[in-house]
């Protein structure tokens, strides 16, 4: 499919050669990170961190995941929740760590922008999409962000605008951008397609 | 004239000897005023005029990037090669007039990096004379590990030094020191990227044992400039121009080109920086490739080659030149 630049294209995740290796799913993503499993050397779990956040799977993924015998496992109810831990393993690691995420766009998005902050190549970190297509927004006119966006357009949860969701990707912000689909006619308004399943 | 290749006109305004080996040539503007601005890591090709002989090696720069007053080089002398630093160390003095190239920079710092890490052996710490002077200039986090035969051959070693104090570490063959590589490459934080010059053997061990432990591609840079190797001489057709030339036993067949009138493009002369690369329309024997530019497919599709530092041998080759 044709779209723009700054559409994020995500890949199959597969094992690198590293010191050590932080993982971090949402829902389905936790799927991706099974399937790595099945190609990872004997000892890649002894050094591995898992962060996982279920979401809208429940508890179906916990054991198999929990039966990687990974160094590390933390679950949480949100990227929010995650972002601290995430932030604390990040200030204190070293070069040789190798970072993969699985999951949706915008756990994917928000997780490298803590990355990049610290210092990571972007181009180094494995990243493969699973599950919901739901997309994080920013709406370009009050700069709020508004979460798990399905339908197209959406209205900005802050300052209420219909905006059309674009494919213009900004990774500074982890979000997609809207922008205001009528403002030339505020009465003018078009019917509402749930596209980002 | 190949881009990147303008020429500027300088006079030599010193020579220092600073070991036995190794010899340090300042070029100022013959006209006076300023040079161009360069980054840390840049080279100039400096054009060697010996008779009906004209030889173009690459040197970095090793003056900080914060003046362009003058451009400081250091050669090491080369007792078997192909005379090149023979010429520089033997016949170019203080006064005399020389034409080197505009400063390229193929081995320039990744100024996103939270750290830089440099690896020298020998005579490859010229770039990062001008590299960490130009980090310092505003406080840029660096370390160096330079690796020297000796004490006495150590060049810069105490400038270094007296410059940066601990951030710079030295280890001496003769005392079997040895840079702790592993240990180096598992305690730096995340954004460091690693620079390395030296010999080619440094430059693999670095680059394997940095990939070995994770360190993703894109944070590890090197530069190596391979100077040409001698070889049996052969004979080339270039199809573009129609012209039958022979390379000879100490000429490059990048030379041997040039010497036939015709002109391709060129920056390093020393098979990285992939500016000659020149496609083989057919051939008949076997290449001699010694560049780090093409892959190793490409080594072996027989479609291309680097004519600054690769050869040939065998019946026939027909370059599209």
């Amino acid at each position: 499919m044709k779209t723009i630049l700054s559409r994020p294209v995500y890949g199959t995740l597969s094992p690198q050669a590293g010191k050590s290796h932080l993982l971090i799913a949402d829902a389905e993503g936790a799927s991706a990170i099974l399937d790595l499993a099945k190609k990872a050397p004997e000892d890649f779990f002894a050094h591995a961190h898992i962060m996982f956040i279920p979401g809208r799977t429940g508890d179906s993924f916990q054991a198999s995941l929990k039966a990687l015998k990974p160094a590390q496992y933390y679950e949480g109810p949100s990227v929010a929740a995650a972002l601290p831990r995430l932030n604390w393993t990040l200030a204190n690691a070293h070069m040789g760590l190798r970072m993969y995420l699985a999951g949706t766009e915008g756990l994917i998005g928000q997780m490298m922008q803590a990355a990049i902050e610290a210092g990571i190549d972007p181009a180094s970190i494995q990243t493969e999409h699973r599950g919901s297509w739901a997309r994080r927004i920013q709406c370009v006119h009050c700069k709020g962000i508004t979460e798990n966006v399905t339908t197209q357009p959406a209205t900005c949860s802050h300052c209420g605008l219909l905006l059309l969701v674009r494919d213009h990707y900004s990774k500074r912000h982890a979000a997609f951008q809207g922008v205001c689909i009528n403002a030339e006619d505020p009465t003018e308004i078009p019917q509402t397609e749930e596209i980002f399943r | 004239m190949s881009a990147g290749t303008n020429k500027l006109n300088v006079t030599v305004t010193e020579v220092v000897a600073v070991n036995e080996l190794v010899k340090r040539f300042h070029f100022e503007r013959t006209d006076g005023g300023n040079l161009p601005t360069f980054s840390g890591g840049a080279h100039v090709v400096v054009e060697m005029r010996d008779g009906d002989i004209t030889r173009l090696n690459p040197y970095s720069l090793m003056s900080s990037p914060l003046s362009t007053r003058d451009y400081t080089i250091s050669v090491r002398r080369d007792d078997v090669g192909r005379g090149g630093s023979l010429f520089m160390h033997n016949r170019v003095k203080r006064g005399m007039e020389m034409v080197i190239s505009y400063p390229v920079n193929l081995f320039s710092l990744d100024l996103r990096a939270r750290k830089h890490l440099m690896i020298a052996g020998g005579i490859g710490i010229t770039p990062f004379l001008a590299q960490t002077a130009q980090l310092a200039s505003y406080g840029g986090n660096f370390e160096l590990h330079y690796t020297c035969r000796s004490e006495a051959l150590g060049s810069y070693t105490e400038v270094l030094r007296e410059r940066y104090g601990n951030r710079v570490n030295l280890y001496y063959d003769e005392h079997n020191e040895r840079i702790p590589l592993e240990r180096l490459l598992a305690t730096q934080p995340l954004g460091t990227h690693i620079y390395v010059c030296g010999p080619a053997g440094m430059i693999k061990w670095v680059r394997d044992t940095a990939g070995a432990h994770g360190w993703p591609d894109d944070s590890v840079h090197y530069e190596h400039f391979a100077a040409p190797q001698p070889g049996t001489p052969f004979d080339v057709k270039l199809a573009v121009s129609g012209l039958e030339i022979r390379v000879g036993e100490q000429q490059s067949l990048l030379e041997a080109i040039e010497a036939a009138g015709v002109d391709p493009p060129y920056l390093c002369r020393g098979g990285v920086c992939g500016q000659c690369e020149t496609n083989v329309i057919s051939y008949d024997g076997t290449f001699k490739h010694n560049d780090h530019w093409l892959s190793d497919e490409e080594h072996c599709s027989g479609k291309k080659i680097m004519p600054c530092v690769s050869r040939f041998e065998g019946r026939s080759l027909v370059l599209e030149r």
